[in-house]
């Protein structure tokens, strides 16, 4: 089983654990697992169309999934994920 | 629903602004969550944003979230949410505040107007994601 560990804002969603075990093959395959172990966190890092939230980072060791495979990116057992959001936000205007 | 700063720290939140301006400058805020939601510390980051953005935008990366998170950890503390200022502007939620929101976080806006912060509000996301609620800061 592949390790993804869980930030803090949605570690209410996960029974507050930090680190969750998922099965999978690819990331895609884990998150799925993910989503279904604990679909309240579901909203909070996919869009309706499955894709990940704009803030949503996997990053597997110290890679971002993003310069990898994406939600293609393979996994091996001994893999660790872990889900980081950026943090942005700011006042009014573009 | 409320948010326990003590005046030290607001006092510092409220610094961190008016050395940031013109820019906004942004941090977390770390301490224990409960009945009464407790700030015990601050993590004071850089904007990782542009230039040209940063008079109205920040960023924190993963990396310095990262970073962010293992610190409150080895403090015995949690990452309980953000600050970050509003330069010239009030220190209401922005709709683009809410779009990178996370849920639990409690997000503290200074405004600051010509270099000089005024007044920070706290702001948690419904669990809809449709709003921001305030919490008063106590």
């Amino acid at each position: 089983m592949t390790i993804i560990r869980i930030p803090t804002p949605l570690r209410a969603y996960t029974a507050g654990q930090s680190e969750v075990s998922v099965n999978g093959l690819t990331v895609l395959e884990a998150i799925a697992d993910l989503t279904t172990r604990h679909p309240a966190i579901r909203p909070h890092i996919l869009q309706e169309d499955g894709e990940l939230r704009p803030f949503v980072n996997l990053f597997k060791g110290e890679e971002n999934v993003n310069n990898l495979q994406g939600l293609k990116t393979p996994l091996l057992e001994a893999d660790r994920l872990m889900l980081i959001p950026s943090i942005a936000g700011g006042c009014h205007g573009n | 629903m409320s948010i326990l700063i003590p005046p030290d720290l607001l006092s510092k939140i409220h610094a961190h602004g008016e050395r940031a301006f013109p820019d906004e400058g942004a941090g977390f805020l770390f301490g224990k969550d409960g009945d009464v939601r407790h700030v015990l510390g601050l993590y004071e980051l850089p904007n990782a944003r542009e230039d040209a953005a940063r008079h109205n935008r920040y960023l924190i990366t993963p990396q310095d979230y990262l970073k962010g998170e293992l610190e409150a950890e080895r403090l015995g503390l949690d990452v309980i949410g953000v600050f970050h200022s509003h330069p010239n502007s009030p220190n209401q939620a922005s709709e683009y505040d809410r779009d990178w929101a996370q849920p639990f976080f409690s997000y503290v806006i200074t405004s600051v107007y010509d270099a000089k912060a005024v007044e920070s509000r706290s702001w948690r996301l419904s669990e809809d994601r449709a709003q921001f609620i305030e919490e008063s800061i106590a």
